[in-house]
């Protein structure tokens, strides 16, 4: 299968009025069809910067000084003063933001907020077409289509980011962005929307994702390849199990060595995590494997 | 055993809309080991933390602490001398226009004056911190070095028993270790009893002598970790791991 997204030299900066910070510096990442990248990174490694100048919703602070974005063989510039078509924001590339679960209006019935999306992508979209279209997705992945009539604070956790999960994508976009979607959810629930998320990508609802979370268990799970940021920067990309397996950049081995899972060694022994790791020696060059 | 914790019990609101989230729950804290309850959101961790450190009005049951019923305390100040708590977000539970020094100053009231001082110095020492430390704003903190700050906090009173809920949550992975490696340093050289309230079976199963297992309110396993977690009874804690995404797929197919 092809490319599906081509993002090359994205340099994304906050102008914050004393001194620039450079989020993410120089980055390109490619995503196939039907592949799921997962971006991985600690808190401010720029992951979540980058996913947000890839699906196009940079804004002040936030600068893309330069960067272009290729979809489909469509070539979109993002830096400066680039004019980012509307078309292109929700129906090619989607943001799942993180926390966007906890983001809908709670006087409103979810079905309210299905409406509102599709409406401020087609202004004679009527009501019925709207919930149609989320009904038959929602029946097709297996939820109970009352959740539409539901208010939020009726829905759990892993049913609320599940439905989100569900109207990100209700414009069939090309990709899929989205942060951190299971870190606030238990296992259990963690599991289930992984499940859905593999079900929603095989039956066509999007043709790719990235997938940014500093949970790399979880990445193992879903990722089909997966990108490390640090400072940044990535500086190891690669199939996912030659990533965990054998990570090559020490910032990687760090990171990989500070999870903890339930497995038997771990009960045993002493893990220094990074601080068990020269600093100094996460400045080398980006390991990056086809 | 510092602790013994009998048919506890915690039922909010009334009539039909009545939820007992602690139900009937009863386990002991062995003096010196690190003691974790893990459980998914809702599970009634979070509650049983809070009634054990009298934040929160027990339903029914009975706590002893050293020997000493202290489930209806009047008077907590000399109770919580004792038994000390870090909470899960070292964001908010800090005030952002007092420095670090100022914070601690607090503490050392407590203390005494003299004492006060090497208190101080060997606290942020058991944490890992130097003095420098003390000028600094929480927002000059990185999140990692905010919760070791709040464990200097409470190692000023020199607590028998530290809870700490959800103490790590918050933290990337790769500062996480370094809290819990702080916790069994403090067990190994002081003797510290922990109570550590997680969701995340990987941290119970590094940093735990013994877990204790909730779902909906009910206590539904207890033991050593090496017996509950690696080899599970009850059908819930098999769930739970089962859920857990490994990091290493070989260990998968160990799994039964």
């Amino acid at each position: 299968m092809g490319t599906l997204v081509d993002a090359r030299n994205i340099r994304g900066v906050y102008y914050t009025g004393a001194k620039d910070v450079v989020a993410v510096d120089d980055v390109s990442i490619r995503v196939e069809e039907g592949e799921v990248l997962g971006l991985a990174g600690e808190s401010g490694s720029g992951k979540t910067t980058l996913g947000s100048i890839i699906s196009l919703i940079a804004r002040p602070p936030l600068h893309v000084e330069q960067g272009t974005l290729e979809i489909d063989g469509k070539v979109q510039e993002l830096g400066g003063d680039a004019r980012i078509p509307r078309t292109w924001r929700g129906s090619v590339v989607s943001m799942l933001p993180q926390g966007a679960m906890n983001s809908i209006s709670p006087t409103k019935r979810v079905r309210h907020l299905v409406w509102d999306v599709m409406r401020s992508h087609d202004r004679r979209i009527s009501k019925e077409v709207a919930l149609d279209r989320a009904r038959e997705r929602i029946t097709a992945l297996g939820l109970p289509v009352r959740v539409l009539d539901a208010y939020p604070h009726q829905l759990s956790g892993g049913m609320k980011q599940r439905v989100v999960t569900i109207i990100s994508t209700l414009l069939n976009p090309r990709l899929l962005v989205a942060d951190e979607p299971t870190s606030a959810l238990d296992v259990s629930s963690q599991k289930i929307l992984i499940e859905m998320l593999l079900e929603m990508l095989d039956q066509k609802f999007m043709s790719g994702v990235i997938f940014v979370t500093h949970d790399l268990p979880v990445l193992r799970t879903v990722a089909t390849k997966i990108a490390v940021m640090y400072q940044g920067r990535v500086v190891e990309s690669g199939p996912t199990q030659l990533m965990v397996d054998r990570p090559q950049h020490p910032y990687t081995k760090a990171l990989m060595s500070s999870v903890l899972t339930p497995e038997p060694k771990y009960s045993k022994i002493r893990i220094e995590g990074m601080s068990g790791f020269d600093r100094t020696s996460f400045d080398a060059p980006a390991v990056i494997h086809s | 055993m510092i602790y013994d914790v009998s048919h506890l019990t915690k039922v909010f609101g009334r009539g039909r809309h009545q939820v007992r989230a602690v139900d009937d729950v009863s386990f002991e804290l062995e003096e010196g080991q690190i003691t974790t309850i893990v459980g998914e959101s809702g599970s009634g961790k979070s509650t049983v933390a809070r009634m054990l450190l009298g934040l929160l009005p027990i339903t029914s049951g009975t706590l002893t602490f050293r020997g000493k019923d202290v489930t209806h305390l009047r008077d907590r100040a000399e109770y919580w001398r004792q038994v000390q708590a870090v909470f899960q977000d070292p964001f908010s539970s800090f005030n952002q226009f007092f420095t670090v020094g100022k914070l601690l100053n607090r503490s050392m009231k407590l203390v005494g004056k003299e004492a006060g001082q090497q208190r101080l110095e060997e606290s942020l020492g058991h944490v890992g911190m130097d003095l420098e430390v003390l000028d600094r704003y929480p927002h000059q903190l990185s999140g990692g070095q905010r919760q070791r700050v709040m464990i200097a906090r409470a190692l000023m009173m020199r607590p028998a028993l530290l809870i700490a809920d959800e103490a790590t949550s918050m933290l990337d992975a790769s500062l996480r270790v370094n809290i819990l490696n702080v916790l069994t340093d403090l067990r190994d050289s002081l003797g510290m009893t922990v109570l550590f309230i997680t969701h995340d079976i990987g941290q119970a199963c590094y940093l735990a002598d013994r877990v204790l297992v909730m779902e909906h309110g009910k206590m539904v396993e207890q033991g050593p970790t090496d017996e509950v977690i690696f080899s599970p009874r009850h059908a819930y804690t098999k769930r739970l791991l089962a859920d857990v995404p490994k990091l290493h797929s070989a260990l998968e197919l160990e799994q039964p």
